[in-house]
């Protein structure tokens, strides 16, 4: 079984983004990066650059696959896990911890609503 | 058209994800590419590889029909031992490359062409018999034999324990018959990782015998693993390094010129020895990113903004923890140290060539 948090809302295509108030963490979800396999690689925007819901923000690549990263939720990026640069590996072994990848000054919080809740992004990968 | 499943599926089915690969379902991954990958290195691995084609030549005109269609000099060959050899057309394009051995009792051969191509290769092999007049049995025995490989430092020791011979003590491409577990096998001292091995073809009924008697000796591998191994040791992988449609190219330009006896007659041998004579203008060379990220296959090689070349195969070397490749560039670019880009997601990562294989030859 994968983990699901309850404290942050998902995205179908796998991103997570945590819902404490006007800042947001994102990420990929446990299921995901054990789809990927070993993460090798992240290209990640920087700090001050803006993101937008529903669009590509990023790319991971594991060893066999290399996938576009979509953004759950708009907002401007206020700090970038550089970590991931060198250790790429994170998003695997703590994908809602130490993996995780960008956060973000919310542009609108109720866009949270167009995410699915725990139960419903459970119910998608099962 | 549905995928072919190799005869071991069932055995690791609930362990393993599986990919299409050359008409076949196969598994790609057990538990991680990257721990499947280091214990070849460190240890040993056990890789499903019946995907392979396996055809069988026999009668009193075998050799000469080996001879005539494959790029090697076959009659080098004593019972019990292999060779590596191209399948060439009339122009001297690769088709398929391929492990002949000439099996340990009298004049006959088994070659292994790759996934899905053992057809065409079969219908390529009868139809010159014909043409040829020429007296040989060409039997496609893909779906009657499994094939596993064992693989890494310790291969050696851990056959060695289930075979009924003594396997430490064959040369590097030799083959013996075995007997593993009351299975009778083929037994080769060969291998597509770079290290150590044995690759063991059985009758298919009997896989999972085969399978169960490396149960616990051998971390079970997938092909992601088998990609990333092959790759660091810079050896082709068919239709993809090469492919007659896709990416026509002769032996001389995909590296593997010394497969080619030009003093034997093969079909594809005097176009070949008209580019050896030449020069060729393209060849394949391995490279290393120098920046972040990652050469994956259909990328383009580029110099000073012009598209130069493009990359083949491409991963993250799980060995060396770098941006590893192999493609074709010019051949006046082909030098180790020459600087050269690689567009990823159309922005220009530095690299460098580099000889291949990438890491040290066990």
């Amino acid at each position: 079984m994968f983990e699901v948090p309850e404290d942050r809302k998902y995205q179908e295509s796998h991103e997570y983004a945590t819902t404490d108030g006007e800042t947001a963490t994102i990420g990929i979800t446990d299921f995901a990066q054990d789809e990927l396999g070993d993460v090798v690689f992240v290209e990640l925007p920087a700090v001050g650059d803006e993101i937008t819901q529903n669009e590509a923000f990023g790319v991971v690549e594991s060893i066999k696959a290399v996938s576009d990263l979509y953004a759950p939720i708009s907002g401007t990026v206020t700090a970038v896990n550089e970590e991931l640069f060198d250790r790429p590996e994170l998003v695997n072994e703590d994908p809602y911890g130490d993996g995780w990848m960008l956060e973000i000054d919310v542009a609108d919080e109720s866009a949270f609503d167009d995410l699915l809740s725990a139960e419903e992004y459970r119910e998608q990968t099962e | 058209m549905a995928l072919r499943k190799p005869p071991l599926y069932d055995a690791y089915a609930a362990e393993a994800t599986f990919t299409e690969f050359g008409g076949w379902e196969m598994p790609v991954e057990f538990d991680s590419i990257r721990a499947e990958h280091t214990a070849v290195r460190e240890s040993v691995g056990i890789f499903d590889v019946s995907h392979m084609g396996e055809i069988v030549v026999s009668g009193a005109d075998a050799t000469e029909l080996m001879q005539r269609l494959a790029s090697n000099d076959i009659t080098r060959l004593s019972p019990g031992e292999s060779q590596y050899s191209a399948i060439t057309d009339e122009s001297g394009i690769i088709l398929d490359d391929t492990i002949v051995y000439r099996l340990p009792e009298g004049e006959e051969y088994l070659f292994v062409p790759n996934a899905g191509h053992d057809e065409e290769i079969h219908d390529r092999w009868v139809d010159y018999r014909d043409q040829w007049n020429l007296d040989a049995t060409v039997e496609n025995q893909t779906e009657a034999w499994a094939m596993v490989a064992v693989q890494g430092p310790d291969a050696a020791a851990t056959v060695d324990r289930v075979t009924d011979v003594d396997v430490t003590s064959l040369s590097k491409g030799d083959v013996v018959t075995a007997e593993i577990d009351g299975v009778e096998s083929l037994t080769a001292r060969t291998g597509y990782t770079g290290e150590d091995g044995f690759e063991i073809l059985c009758p298919t009924e009997e896989a999972p015998i085969l399978w169960s008697a490396f149960e616990g000796d051998c971390t079970p591998c997938g092909l992601g693993s088998r990609d990333t191994l092959r790759t660091e040791m810079g050896y082709l992988l068919s239709g993809q390094d090469f492919d007659p449609d896709a990416e026509p190219r002769t032996p001389y330009e995909a590296g593997i010129g010394w497969t080619v006896a030009l003093d034997t007659d093969f079909v594809g041998r005097d176009a070949l020895a008209e580019i050896e004579a030449a020069g060729v203008e393209e060849t394949f060379v391995g490279l290393v990113l120098r920046e972040r990220g990652i050469a994956r296959h259909g990328y383009d090689i580029a110099v000073d903004g012009d598209v130069v070349g493009h990359v083949t195969s491409g991963t993250m070397s799980p060995t060396l923890g770098e941006a590893i490749a192999l493609g074709y560039v010019p051949s006046s670019l082909s030098t180790p140290g020459t600087e050269i880009a690689v567009v990823v997601r159309d922005q220009e990562k530095r690299a460098e060539i580099v000889s291949t294989p990438f890491i040290e030859d066990n």
